[in-house]
């Protein structure tokens, strides 16, 4: 495998990272504040696609099937903490876990019966379509390169309104003891529904960004909630950073795994079978990742200490 | 989620006159989830000849497996045991197949297929009750397979999901392609990022690309692979390119070859009449699963005119005997009950403001399946 080819996988593993962690730091910031297990973050993933696929249709402009996307999810989020989410905060996890995997079903029919069965048409715009030569000779597509940036930028921004603003002192304060940042006098209801909102525009950015490359159809968010899954067992519960260092990992071991695995087999056996064999191999890499964190770290990379 | 849905075969004003019907049909689909355009297709198909052949004595009773296995063998055993049903169809993922029809024909029902004929069913497992009127598995990949060896590509990269109808998409194209490959690569089933093979493919150097990514995988890959600045001709089976998948894929599936059975311009009366009847219907073009929807209907309708399905003898030699008008022309079943057909070569085009499909080419006449020879019923 030449030079070129493994630079150009990890661009790869990197983009598909930085997507995985615009889902995961919501997921993570609600449980860490909240200390909740939301299985619909999904669903707003899928929210935020299919707003921006019904914008970009009606309207022709990406920019604002963007803006859509975060308002749709964001706005959805609000909605679902003040009718379900806010009932749910003194019961068990397993009460919430039924509570949002109902959830699934009633957005995921909903969007159904709004938008149909069939796939939705969303395209990148043409100013970010084609490719660029990068230096050392690597074509790699404009779009990809900017979801890399997207996802950095959104993480400085994060980084920046967790350390630098009041909103971040009580999201903070909030993961560390609600009784006690309630008692001085912060509205935690208020906190939590804007908190879940965040998170929720945060996957639908993240929904309507990877819609533009991918198939805009009902259940998209479930395979990508699974993996947001990892990634914060992987870097902790409830840190963003860890969110951050998780998704990354996930992101380059599932892409360089895919690559590299089956050219390991090939070593040893046919090219057919090693392209089985080695893609079976792949599918397991990021689950043997975080069984191995698991083992060295049992709260994940950046987990508080029990 | 259980969405039940009771519909009657004849047209609605009949349905009061169908309470004392003489045969029942189950047809288990996915009519919600991922993949449920395929199964809403299937079930339109089917009960358009359905409602057109009008006839009162026939009742449907229609129900939505959600693309689970076990959700599928759950509906089948009701629908049997509480229905009783003499009559399954309408299945649409080989998984779902492999879990429901070996139990449904060993009670005694007849299955008729609508999509999903697995290698395992056309071989050592047929039986005299599962009748595949849709295809083998294997063909429309064999098709494109014989296609890319007529154009004289030389180093096709080949791609396929890790599952066995992936593994069977492409030993069907090596089967029939015969020679070189520039690449060949497993993907996960449900992967959504293809940015990774895109990069394998530009390094192999090869000279074409074959794919089977049914569904949303498919929609990803063409819309991904378009934007790669990667420019070589792409095959695949049907499946990828059917109605729903283009308008979703748009400009980027454009000129892309596909091996179908049937297409929408296939000059026959039939299929003028179902394409027409259907847009009429349902306000939108037809796809490969509506059409094979709709020849299940015809060829259980022509069965039903000379015996009932309580006649299991005569029955299953009506149905053997293929005497219905397919809209695919030419129809007739082989000795595994799977179909002798042609199969052709499509090719994406835009007609006004609609992606859909023309056909260029015959790949292979009168093509059976490969497993033909290991079925015991001769």
């Amino acid at each position: 495998m030449s030079p070129i080819l493994l630079v150009e996988q990890v661009l790869n593993g990197l983009q598909s990272g930085v997507m995985l962690f615009l889902m995961a730091a919501g997921l993570t910031l609600i449980f860490g504040v909240m200390g909740l297990i939301n299985l619909a973050h999904g669903s707003l993933y899928m929210i935020g696609a299919f707003a921006a696929a019904a914008v970009a249709g009606a309207t022709g402009s990406f920019a604002l099937a963007l803006v859509a996307a975060l308002a749709a999810a964001a706005a959805a989020g609000a909605l679902i903490e003040l009718l379900v989410i806010r009932r749910l905060y003194a019961r068990d996890h397993l009460d919430q876990v039924l509570a949002t995997f109902a959830l699934i079903l009633i957005l995921s029919e909903g969007t159904r019966w709004l938008f149909g069965s069939f796939p939705l048409y969303l395209n990148m715009p043409d100013a970010l379509s084609g490719t660029v030569t990068l230096p050392g000779g690597i074509v790699y597509p404009v779009y990809r390169l900017a979801l890399i940036a997207v996802g950095i930028a959104v993480a400085l921004g994060l980084w920046w309104l967790n350390t630098r603003t009041r909103l971040g002192i009580q999201i903070r304060a909030g993961e560390n003891d609600r009784q006690m940042i309630a008692a001085l006098g912060v509205d935690i209801s208020r906190l939590y529904t804007l908190v879940f909102a965040i998170g929720a525009a945060l996957a639908g950015l993240a929904g309507a960004l990877v819609g533009a490359i991918q198939s805009v159809q009902v259940g998209m968010g479930e395979p990508v909630l699974i993996l947001a899954f990892v990634v914060i067992v992987i870097g902790g519960i409830g840190s963003i950073k860890g969110a951050l260092i998780g998704a990354l990992l996930v992101g380059l071991t599932d892409t360089l795994g895919g690559v590299l695995l089956p050219e390991l087999f090939k070593l040893f056996t046919d090219p057919a079978s090693a392209a089985a064999t080695g893609s079976a191999f792949a599918s397991m890499a990021i689950y043997v990742l975080m069984a191995s964190v698991l083992i060295w770290r049992p709260t994940g990379l950046f987990g508080a200490r029990p | 989620m259980s969405m039940k849905t009771l519909l009657a075969a004849a047209s609605l004003v009949a349905m009061a006159a169908s309470a004392q019907a003489e045969v029942k049909i189950g047809m288990i689909t996915t009519l919600s989830g991922g993949g449920a355009s395929l199964g809403i297709d299937t079930r339109d198909g089917f009960m358009l000849a359905m409602e057109a052949a009008g006839r009162d004595d026939v009742e449907v009773i229609i129900e939505d497996d959600q693309r689970k296995p076990n959700v599928a063998v759950q509906l089948a055993d009701k629908m049997i045991q509480s229905e009783k049903v003499d009559i399954l169809t309408g299945i649409v993922w080989s998984n779902l197949a492999m879990a429901v029809v070996p139990a449904a024909t060993a009670q005694g029902k007849f299955y008729l297929s609508t999509n999903a004929a697995p290698a395992q069913l056309a071989g050592r497992g047929c039986h005299q009750n599962y009748f595949a009127v849709s295809y083998q598995n294997d063909n429309l990949h064999e098709a494109a397979g014989a296609y890319a060896k007529s154009e004289g590509y030389t180093k096709p990269f080949i791609m396929a999901p890790n599952y066995p109808a992936g593994q069977d998409s492409l030993n069907g194209f090596k089967r029939f392609y015969g020679g070189e490959l520039a690449g060949e690569v497993y993907t996960k089933l449900g992967q959504t990022d293809y940015a990774a093979e895109i990069a394998q493919i530009r390094a192999s150097g090869a000279d074409s690309i074959f794919f089977f990514l049914p569904g949303g995988m498919g929609i990803s890959f063409l819309k991904q692979y378009a934007d790669s600045g990667v420019d070589l001709p792409v095959m695949g089976p049907a499946f990828s390119f059917d109605q729903a998948i283009l308008q979703a894929v748009g400009e980027a599936a454009m000129g892309v070859k596909n091996g179908s059975n049937w297409s929408k311009d296939l000059d026959n009366a039939a299929n003028a009449a179902f394409v027409s009847g259907f847009e009429e219907k349902y306000d939108r073009l037809p796809s490969l699963y509506a059409a094979y929807g709709y020849d299940t209907a015809n060829l259980l309708l022509s069965a039903l005119d000379v015996a009932e399905p309580s006649d299991a003898e005569a029955f299953r030699a009506a149905l053997k005997a293929a005497d219905f008008d397919s809209v695919r022309g030419e129809f007739s079943f082989d000795t595994n009950q799977h179909p002798i057909q042609d199969i052709y070569i499509r090719e994406v085009i835009k007609e006004g403001e609609v992606y859909t499909n023309k056909i260029v080419a015959t790949a292979l006449e009168d093509r059976s399946s490969a497993y033909v020879d290991e079925c015991s019923m001769n």
